[in-house]
């Protein structure tokens, strides 16, 4: 468990706590709730102990952002059967211990299959110019990897790398979310990274489709507290438009020239995000055109075969679904800190750093201290 | 995943950039930024890509962020992890020496 870090700027921290607190109360009903979709934000928010000095009336709620955490089972059962086969499979770290519903990657390399962690796509595509074995990149992400994965594939990749594409695009999910029975979520946080590549224009429709405000966020501690205190007000105010509080990273249009490489490679499609739902437009799978470097087309992925038995009663137990949806918490969850842990997680979102449950217990089990001296 | 990382440009090359991450030197693909970059520019990285050329007068602000993140943060804290793995997403060049500083600075 970390200590709470030192603010770089403590006066200035203060007072934007102050001004959440009068934010939030000005609302006049409580609790007001945001949602952010980053887990980069979450980490930030745990280590730095925020959530003890947001106002009692205030639920900041991590939904949809932890990419990993996303990925559909039978996605990762698409990895798992073609590593199975005898494919070499390469990903990203997390990616590799995260179950599907037969197992991990982690399972198929134990029992034999070559599984590479790779930082970058471009390391897997040096791996295959490396070698005339098929290697296949599961391509996992947001819209800040998949970029990455359209940038290679736009320079040209040797006919023995080929892609499975899992990859998530934020924007639609917030949609879900906010259209989803019960929800109680009055603005968005937009995650400051993500935005570079959109820009931030890219969330008008959604705003003006649900009259919920989004405001983009940068990463440090006083990033958010300035995001928060901004989007409250609009809440209070009923301001419903997109706010730009990342602006050295994030312009109105973001970034064209990756835009461009991501969707001449790339088309959305719905499909199922784990735990939330059907998500239209949620998910990017190569066009056409890249048919020669797609595994789905490339390959015959026996999925089927792996399929057996019912999940453990664990399995069953596990509420990352609607940890994911924000509509539970770790806290909510029988399994956090027991029988679900870092070291032996039930789910994926006690798998990656950037899972709420693994960011939880890393900083410290329930950080949401409500009443808890502000930490500055 | 998302957190990205900045890195200085120290030499060209064509579509990658040699970067320099506090002593740490990784090839950076550059097919995916925006705008010009040249040398003596700070980049955002993210899986070994640059997003970003930061504007001048937002340099010092973003590397005072990174480098208390990464000054302040224990050796298995998740932030300061996923830098790591930032910078580590840079292909290796003759310098690379897989995230570790070669020059006894401590990001």
């Amino acid at each position: 468990v970390s200590a709470p870090l030192e603010f770089r700027d403590p006066v200035r921290a203060r007072a934007l706590c102050d001004a959440l607190a009068r934010a939030t109360a000005d609302v006049g009903r409580a609790p007001v709730a945001v949602m952010h979709v980053c887990g980069s934000h979450e980490q930030a928010i745990a280590k730095f102990g925020l959530r003890a000095s947001f106002p009692p009336g205030l639920d900041v709620i991590m939904g949809p952002g932890c990419p990993v955490c996303i990925t559909d089972q039978p996605e990762i059962d698409e990895a798992v059967a073609l590593a199975r086969q005898g494919v070499r499979i390469a990903t990203y770290g997390d990616m590799v211990r995260v179950p599907g519903t037969a197992g991990s990657l982690a399972d198929a390399q134990a029992a034999g299959a070559r599984i590479d962690v790779v930082y970058s796509v471009a390391q897997a595509v040096e791996q295959a110019r490396a070698t005339s074995d098929p290697i296949v990149f599961f391509a996992t992400g947001f819209e800040t990897t998949a970029v990455a994965t359209a940038a290679v594939l736009t320079r040209g990749v040797p006919a023995n790398f080929f892609v499975l594409s899992a990859h998530k695009y934020i924007p639609p999910v917030m949609e879900i979310v906010a259209e989803m029975p019960g929800t109680r979520v009055e603005g968005f946080l937009a995650a400051g990274h993500a935005a570079t590549i959109t820009g931030w224009a890219v969330f008008e429709p959604f705003v003006a489709r649900h009259g919920i405000p989004v405001v983009v966020a940068g990463f440090e501690p006083l990033d958010i507290l300035a995001a928060l205190v901004k989007l409250v007000e609009m809440i209070g105010r009923g301001e419903r438009s997109v706010v730009n509080m990342f602006p050295r990273c994030v312009t109105r249009d973001g970034n064209a020239n990756a835009q461009r490489q991501l969707w001449s490679v790339f088309r959305p499609i719905g499909g199922r995000w784990r735990g939330i739902a059907h998500v239209p437009n949620g998910n990017l799978r190569l066009r056409d055109e890249w048919a020669a470097v797609d595994a789905r087309r490339q390959f015959t992925i026996d999925v089927a075969s792996l399929r057996r038995g019912a999940p453990s009663s664990l399995v069953r137990q596990c509420i990352c679904g609607n940890i994911m949806a924000g509509i539970a918490s770790p806290a909510d969850c029988a399994l956090f800190g027991g029988a679900c842990v870092p070291d032996a997680p039930v789910g994926a979102c006690m798998v990656s750093s950037e899972g709420t449950c693994r960011i939880w217990h890393e900083y410290g089990g329930v950080p949401n201290l409500r009443g808890a001296a502000c930490p500055l | 995943m998302c957190l990205g990382v900045p890195g200085l440009v120290v030499a060209l090359d064509d579509l990658s950039a040699t970067v320099d991450f506090w002593g740490v030197r990784r090839q950076i693909r550059l097919d995916l930024v925006d705008e010009p970059v040249s040398v003596g520019d700070y980049v955002l990285n993210h899986v070994g890509f640059a997003i970003r050329r930061i504007p001048p007068g937002d340099v010092e602000m973003t590397l005072a962020l990174y480098e208390q993140l990464l000054r302040e943060a224990g050796a298995d804290d998740l932030m300061a992890a996923d830098v790591r793995g930032e910078i580590r997403a840079g292909r290796e060049g003759q310098e690379g020496q897989d995230g570790q500083p070669r020059d006894g600075r401590n990001p």
